[in-house]
């Protein structure tokens, strides 16, 4: 910094001379502007402490009056009756079974959209597909919400199997032709005359090609033979809900693989590697925390998304049998807590509503634990990126 | 609505406070049942407008209202079910003589798909099929498919209703059975779906869904109203003594063709 003598002596105009009041009344206007600023950050962080605090507080009481072991380990919902029953397990399950079908779905879905914007697609494109992907998250919840009970239960009521067929088939197509390929390559890498390596390898695609065709069509057909009793089910939410989940997954992981740059990029090329092998071998990995960051994104939007559920997925709170029957109605946590809140008061049945405090706790330690893994994972990834 | 029942709750309550200890001519406190709320909040709504007295609505359940009935806490105690004897002679011991009005009755439609081909059930189907007993329509004389039972949640009135009316004490509804926000949400889901079956208040009925006979008896005003359909029953709001000024022509109110029209708006049938 060039001191107030330093500035007269060089003959510059008297606009720069800063006299000692101004600059003390500058120095305080910083420190002003800057204890304000750090006042709204430390305010949004107490906000959470605070929403934190008042849940527990009105959580603790319901165990207090019923204890852990019914809460987590009964199915039997029955908050109205006298007396209660409170057990959440199936709830609790609804709300991991919905979770996990949308992030199955969304996933693959997302990542493989934000390798495509991001590698694959030319730059012009990219710029009007990314914000209308985008735009999907601006659509408010309620919307999908009755869209999922109005049109879509209906729908999966009516041409529930063909629906389910044409859904296996583009799914699991491109999966099982890329499995039969690297099977035949990996069955006769060994072999070391071309031409016969050539020949097996063409034997063995037709042989698995055919295995892999009368696969998909077994299953496509019994598929195509199901019947949806009831179209608000487990599956239908987990569908929505991974659209929802999409915006957030395919932005945030293609901004990740956008941050890995062109360097990298080019370095495997310039040792020789395809644009696949770059991509799966190279951008991929460098990418591999934000993209993990986008999951935890997406499976948290999932978790939390209460209107949708409350709408489409029925409702009734008990585990589906078999376990993994996605086409029975499901409970979530989110869903009993919009659903019972509203007349459930200290007054009428203090466990009725405390209760809902501790379903809306559980969530938040479900989210925090989330995002500490997450944050953990994200650190040791740099780490080992940066080769440390 | 509910939020809409829960402002026109809050600024009634508001009003009180705001009013502090007002005479006992100025305002109408009213306790009770939760099925008999919407009417009395109408009701109130509607009485303070034209009149200017304020009226309080709380609803913490027919037992309640009988309690601060009583404990002379309250006007008028309104009662989804009659005044059990022992609160009769509570009541007398406290030197109350609760005075019965039936304000209105409700009927409760079991409601199926157009489509579906039973037309008429047992009360005792009904409730096989709600416990779970019957899963599938063919058990109940209907088509080949499994049967999806919508119920309401669990701090619904007409949910309490059907339980006391149809299920029983000991015939928990199964777990299976799916749930739907409003009387609104249940028609859309069985009018969207063949296998349904639901139960909603008489006055959401319309060609969307098929109300079935109840014991041989099709859910109609004129069955409500002359208590032939089985899943009836009268709406009551309890005095202290006969009803007399602001209270009695409050209560009146279900006799003068506005208090008609919201009564039977709200989905209940006249008496």
């Amino acid at each position: 910094m060039m001191s107030e003598d330093n500035l007269k002596e060089s003959g510059r105009s008297g606009a720069f001379i800063v006299s000692a009041q101004k600059r003390k009344m500058q120095k305080l206007a910083k420190t002003g502007g800057e204890s304000i600023l750090l006042l709204i950050a430390s305010f949004v962080a107490i906000v959470v402490l605070f929403i934190f605090y008042f849940v527990a507080v009105d959580a603790v009481p319901y165990f207090q009056l019923r204890g852990f072991r019914e809460f987590f380990t009964s199915s039997n919902w029955y908050p109205a009756d006298e007396p209660g029953e409170f057990g959440a397990l199936a709830i609790i399950y609804g709300s991991g079974m919905v979770t996990l079908g949308s992030t199955l779905l969304s996933v693959p879905m997302g990542i493989a959209a934000a390798i495509c914007l991001s590698d694959i697609l030319p730059f012009s494109v990219r710029q009007y597909a990314k914000p209308v992907i985008e735009m999907l998250a601006a659509i408010p919840s309620v919307a999908f919400g009755f869209f999922a009970l109005v049109i879509f239960a209906p729908l999966l009521q009516t041409h529930g199997g063909p629906i389910l067929m044409w859904a296996w088939w583009i799914l699991a197509a491109p999966f099982l032709l890329l499995a039969v390929i690297i099977l035949s390559d990996l069955l006769t890498a060994k072999i070391e005359n071309q031409n016969r390596r050539q020949q097996i390898s063409l034997v063995l695609l037709a042989v698995f090609g055919v295995g892999a065709l009368a696969f998909l069509y077994w299953v496509g057909s019994v598929l195509q033979g199901m019947e949806i009793i009831t179209g608000t089910n487990a599956l239908n939410v987990s569908i929505i809900l991974s659209f929802m989940a999409l915006p957030t997954i395919v932005s945030v992981s293609e901004d990740a693989l956008q941050a890995v740059g062109r360097d990298l990029r080019e370095g495997s090329y310039a040792l020789g590697a395809t644009r696949a092998e770059t991509i799966v071998k190279t951008v991929l990995p460098a990418a591999s925390s934000g993209i993990l960051a986008a999951v935890i994104l997406g499976v948290m939007r999932a978790l939390g998304e209460t209107m949708v559920v409350w709408m489409a997925s029925g409702n009734s709170s008990h585990i589906p049998e078999p376990w993994f029957n996605y086409l029975e109605a499901v409970r979530t946590l989110t869903a009993t807590i919009a659903g019972d809140m509203g007349e459930a008061d200290q007054v009428t049945g203090s466990a009725r509503y405390h209760v809902l405090f501790a379903m809306g706790l559980l969530l938040l330690v479900i989210s925090f634990i989330c995002n500490l893994v997450s944050e953990r994972i994200v650190v040791r990834q740099r780490k080992i990126l940066s080769g440390q | 609505m509910n939020l809409f029942r829960k402002i026109v709750l809050g600024a009634a309550v508001l009003g009180f406070m705001a009013g502090g200890t007002a005479e006992a001519a100025n305002k109408i406190v009213m306790d009770g049942s939760t099925t008999v709320g919407p009417i009395a909040k109408s009701f109130a709504a509607y009485f303070t407008k034209t009149t200017g007295v304020q009226v309080t609505v709380s609803e913490s359940g027919s037992g309640n209202g009988a309690k601060s009935l009583i404990n002379g806490t309250c006007d008028i105690a309104n009662m989804s079910r009659e005044m059990k004897d022992k609160e009769v002679a509570a009541a007398k011991s406290k030197g109350v003589k609760p005075v019965e009005h039936i304000v209105a009755m409700d009927g409760l439609a079991i409601v199926v798909h157009p489509s579906n081909r039973v037309n008429a059930l047992s009360k005792a189907q009904i409730r096989g099929i709600y416990n779970g007993k019957y899963t599938n329509w063919s058990q109940v004389g209907g088509p080949n498919a499994a049967i999806v039972k919508i119920q309401r949640e669990s701090n619904s009135g007409t949910q309490d209703s059907f339980k006391e009316l149809v299920m029983g004490k000991d015939n928990p509804i199964s777990k299976k059975a799916e749930t739907q926000a409003s009387n609104g949400a249940v028609k859309n889901r069985v009018a969207s779906t063949p296998a349904a079956i639901g139960f909603i208040g008489l006055g959401f009925v319309d060609n969307a869904v098929k109300a079935v006979m109840v014991d041989g008896v099709e859910p109609d005003e004129r069955t409500v109203k002359n208590g032939t359909y089985p899943i009836t029953r009268p709406l009551f709001m309890y005095t202290n003594g006969q009803a007399t000024g602001v209270v009695k022509q409050f209560i009146d109110l279900k006799n003068t063709p506005e208090g008609k029209r919201m009564i039977s708006e709200l989905g209940y049938v006249n008496r």
